[in-house]
């Protein structure tokens, strides 16, 4: 049962702002660029291209991406946070916005479902931006007459507006699309940045007239704002000195399926669903050019199928899904578990239940992907928390997969999947890994067991580790039967108790095995942030993990004695290292982004004790945390006197408090 | 060198060594249909030159899909209703292995219908088998969907209201290059039809009239049958698709007034199979994937050489 607190959510709106007591100059020494406007109208590829700017003239940078179930229309934004340090999370609030014209809204009508499209892209971002923020807006498309309170509302934020038509700019160089090129450049103007690194990211993907219609829009934005303008912000781009070392700007997705392309993957079936699809596009169009294959396929049961036969007959395979699609591989994954058939599964996970909420991000699958099948699961599970972590661990998820012939599975958000950052091109600069794991040779199958009739013996009782080596179809004198029945040692069906029991711990031996070997690397895929001595501790999982550690720092600025503990291995659990984690602090609170605290659950089941010394942090709105959320969540867990969280978290304490 | 040596060998094959010394017996009910299945594979493996070693069974669920565990070759008995998307993967992995998928009317036109559809509709190069014994068998004789209209049993205890599926019709449609239907009380003729299937480069889909004395009909309702290639009373093109699917019409209405059609239904050679596709657009390499993991000098690609987009 829920404790009572559970529920006592308020109903009151805090605005977000950098946590008092935060060192005002760190905060304004990024900048945190927001472009918005309507879904369809190439906000993606504009921020992209920015922050790819931002990062080759030498700052860090780590996007966000918000945007709506629909193609064309509806209101979407792109956050770029800049900073000469290194930056894990979006950070709190922004301060420059870009809002340009939502070119698919509908229009405006009285009580309309959807309110004022038109205004969306600078009505809806209003509430975050920091006092003394920078707005440019599409006087073009948009109208702060329809705005209520506008003008108020500027002045007491100490906001510095600059209107500026762009469509108009635009459509008299080429064309009207081309206005988000004017945004970037008068963005470049008011931050009085350097245009060259934008220049040259324009020359790289353009050519012919479009390039040279975009690099004129550019400059005119960039000189008629610089001239007809006086500038009575402070915000200017971050004084940096260039990059000592190489680096790459890309997603979780792009991670996970570069790690797959480095593990020797060659197969991939999936079919699409949101934000799975961005994995399974990356691979598709690599894998033909690396002598792979993709499969787009009738639904997610097929999809999971194909890699287990794919994997059945040699190759290194992969599939994948979010929630929903997940929810059909079920009988695949199970099968995979019975038959000791390796293979990796993805599972992006988004708002549920059902079709949930498609484009937000959530953590409310991890029950789902830890047990879904019947039968005792078997499985192995990584949560990455960071892009350069999605690579390491999708790496490790095949190893362990192939060498221990069992299903693998890394599960990471649409927050993770979408949000690009910059990544030192070293990070991949590694040997690939093509091995096949533990499959026999021909010459090795001559050695091994058979039956006398011939059969190869696929699944003998003895080993060290619990894994009993494989043959593919079309090896000479491999031949043996696999069943999702339970079966004895040439793969027959059996139900002999004895066997029964032999086989079935056999395969859970696989879990300690596992859980042995990744403790005793050098290298632990849980991360470690804060002073070691802290009298507190946050523990996190997954996606939110950068937020937290953002939160950390904060919080010992403040003051507060606290250290976080993201953690990846979720199965077989990292039990050792969240046990120590837990025994060094006063008490820890667990955050993560679903309603019924399943994370706290799975440590609570896993260590067998806790309760009483872990609180909860949960959030389900659809937005990610933001680090000043966090610091609020926690000083309540600490200050018995703050009476509440923000609106959009809640906050659970521990069992008996 | 093939890693996989078993493939293409050349050496005279015993249709005793398909059959598994570890589980001779079928565990079938006398008189079932499915031993007709299992005895015309044992002699058309041989007879098309496949050995055991090089070829992968795929099963579904149900008596039927006991069918690898009776028959000796690598086998892969998966769940109710998915041995299509194993199979046409297996083939994509290792296109050089022989894959026959195989199972229950239930299995294939039911819980795995939309697998059945695309399977076919990809036109990937293997056979498959449909038990089709108009009944759930193994759960105890529920009603199947190619169980006529108004079929009694203990779940449709008033009769089925639903009009049976058109297995030929629906594999035409859905794109098979060969539709064949046999029945278990014509060895002779399934084993033929077998060996063409396996022959046929692109998907054989077999629908195989299998007795289930023990739920629904014994083997003596399946006969007289007629072989429509060699009854004067037929004559259509098996090349020519709309012959055939009015064949098929009348081939599928027949069955439940009790006159048993069977033969070759379509046959179309020069389509494409899926991998010859794929390999046309560049989607599939030429060598199986499968070979490449042994290959010792094979340069891996790797995804630093694709960082120059993210830079
Ligand atoms: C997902 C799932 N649903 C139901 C079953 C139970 N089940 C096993 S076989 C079968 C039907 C068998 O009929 P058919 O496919 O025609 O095969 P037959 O036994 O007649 O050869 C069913 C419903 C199952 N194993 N898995
Ligand atoms: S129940 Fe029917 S199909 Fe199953 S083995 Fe017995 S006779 Fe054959
Ligand atoms: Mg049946």
């Amino acid at each position: 049962m829920y404790s009572k607190g559970f529920r006592a959510t308020v109903a009151k709106f805090y605005p977000l702002r950098p946590p008092a007591g935060r060192d005002q100059n760190m905060a304004q020494d990024e900048l945190i660029w927001r472009v918005a406007g309507g879904s369809g109208d190439g906000i993606d590829s504009t921020s992209q291209n920015f922050a790819k700017a931002l990062m080759r003239s030498g700052l860090h940078v780590f996007t966000h991406r918000h945007y709506p179930s629909r193609i064309r229309g509806g209101h979407t934004y792109v956050e770029i946070r800049a900073s000469p340090e290194k930056v894990q999370s979006r950070g709190d609030g922004y301060n420059f916005l870009l809002a340009l014209g939502d070119s698919f809204a509908r229009n405006p009508q009285d009580d309309a479902y959807y309110g004022n499209e038109e205004v969306k892209p600078l009505s809806e971002n209003l509430d975050d931006l920091r006092e003394g923020g920078v707005i440019v807006y599409d006087e073009g498309l948009l109208d702060v007459s329809e705005i209520d309170d506008f003008d108020e509302r500027v002045e007491e934020n100490d906001w510095h507006v600059y209107p500026l038509d762009l469509r108009g700019l635009a459509r008299e160089q080429g064309r009207e699309v081309m206005r988000n090129t004017a945004g970037v450049g008068a963005t470049a103007a008011l931050l009085e940045m350097d245009t060259e690194p934008i220049e040259e990211l324009m020359t790289d993907a353009m050519g012919g007239d479009i390039l040279e219609q975009n690099l004129e829009i550019l400059e005119i934005a960039y000189e008629s704002v610089k001239d007809d303008h006086e500038f009575t912000h402070d915000l200017r781009i971050p004084e940096h000195d260039p990059h000592d070392e190489e680096y790459a700007l890309l997603s979780g997705s792009n991670a996970i399926a570069y790690a797959a392309l480095d593990e020797g993957c060659r197969f991939i079936a999936g079919y699409p669903m949101t934000p799975w699809t961005d994995v399974f596009t990356i691979m598709s169009q690599h894998l033909p050019s690396v002598g792979g294959i993709s499969e787009q396929v009738e639904d997610e049961i097929a999809a999971a199928a194909l890699a287990v036969g794919a994997s059945h007959a040699g190759v290194k395979a992969m599939s994948g899904s979010s929630g929903g699609g997940f929810a059909l591989m079920s009988e695949p994954l199970g099968l995979a578990e019975m038959t000791e058939t390796p293979v990796v599964l993805v599972e992006a996970m988004r708002a549920g239940p059902s079709t949930g909420m498609p484009t937000k991000p959530e953590q409310g699958d991890l029950e789902h992907v830890l047990y879904s099948s019947q039968g005792d699961s078997h499985r192995v599970v990584f949560a990455p928390g960071t892009v350069a972590e999605a690579y390491d661990q999708t790496r490790t998820a095949f190893r362990i997969a192939y060498e221990y012939q069992i299903p693998a599975i890394v599960v990471f958000d649409q927050k993770l999947s979408g949000e690009n950052v910059n990544v030192p091109a070293a990070h991949f600069d590694r040997e690939p890994n093509p091995d096949l794991g533990s499959v026999l040779t021909e010459d090795e199958i001559a050695e091994a067991a058979h039956h006398s009739s011939g059969k190869f013996k696929r699944f003998t009782y003895d080993h060290e580790d619990g894994v009993s080596p494989r043959s593919l179809p079309g090896q000479k004198g491999g031949r043996y039967l696999a069943t999702g029945n339970e079966h004895n040692e040439v793969g027959h069906i059996s139900e002999d108790p004895e066997n029964r029991l032999l086989q079935m711990n056999r395969r859970l031996e696989k879990m300690e095995n596992i859980r042995e070997e990744l403790d005793s690397r050098d290298e632990t895929h849980q991360t470690y942030h804060g002073p070691e001595d802290a009298e507190y501790g946050i523990i996190t999982w997954g996606s939110q993990q950068g937020t937290v550690e953002e939160a950390v720092d904060d919080l010992n600025e403040m003051g507060h004695s606290v250290k976080s503990l993201g953690v990846s291995g979720l199965m077989p659990f990292a039990a050792a290292e969240v046990e120590e984690f837990l025994e060094s602090v006063e008490s820890a609170m667990v955050v993560e982004m679903n309603a019924t605290a399943q994370f706290r659950g799975l440590i609570q089941k896993e260590l067998g004790r806790y309760g009483d010394t872990m609180h909860s942090l949960l959030k389900y709105d659809g937005n990610p945390f933001e680090p000043a959320e966090i610091v609020e969540g926690f000083e309540v867990q600490t200050d018995g006197d703050r009476a509440s969280t923000a609106a959009n978290t809640r906050y659970e304490p521990a069992v008996g408090d | 060198m093939s890693a996989f040596s078993a493939i293409g060998e050349e050496r005279e094959i015993d249709r005793d060594e398909f059959t598994p010394g570890i589980e001779p017996q079928p565990t079938w009910c006398p008189g079932c249909g499915d031993f007709g299945v299992l005895k015309a594979l044992k002699q058309a493996l041989p007879e098309a030159g496949r050995t055991p070693d090089e070829t992968l069974l795929v099963t579904g669920i149900g008596c039927s899909g006991k069918l690898n565990s009776y028959f000796e070759s690598y086998g892969f008995h998966t769940i109710h209703g998915r041995s299509l998307p194993v199979a046409r993967a297996a083939k994509l992995a290792n296109p050089n292995v022989e894959v026959i998928a195989a199972g229950g009317d239930g299995d294939g036109y039911g819980i795995g219908g939309n697998h059945f559809i695309h399977t076919a509709r990809e036109n990937h190069d293997m056979v498959y088998i449909v038990f089709n014994n108009e009944i759930f068998g193994l759960t105890k004789g529920q009603t199947s969907p190619t169980s006529p209209k108004g079929h009694k049993s203990k779940t449709q205890p008033s009769g089925s209201a639903k009009d049976p599926i058109r297995p030929l019709s629906l594999g035409l449609t859905a794109g098979a290059s060969y539709v064949a239907r046999t029945a278990a009380v014509n060895p002779n003729q399934a084993k033929e039809i077998l060996v063409e299937a396996i022959e046929h480069d692109g998907f054989a889909h077999i629908d195989f009239l299998t007795q289930c004395p023990t739920w629904n009909k014994d083997a003596r309702q399946y006969v007289p049958y007629i072989d429509v290639q060699d009854s004067d009373d037929y004559d259509f093109d098996v090349t020519d698709r709309r012959e055939a699917a009015d064949m098929m019409y009348e081939t599928e209405s027949a069955l439940y007034e009790g006159e048993v059609l069977t033969g070759r239904f379509y046959v179309d050679e020069d389509r494409p199979s899926y991998g010859q596709e794929k390999r046309a657009l560049g989607e599939m390499p030429e060598e199986p994937v499968a070979e490449r993991y042994f290959d010792e000098d094979y340069k891996w690609e790797r995804s630093a050489d694709l960082l120059d987009r993210h830079m």
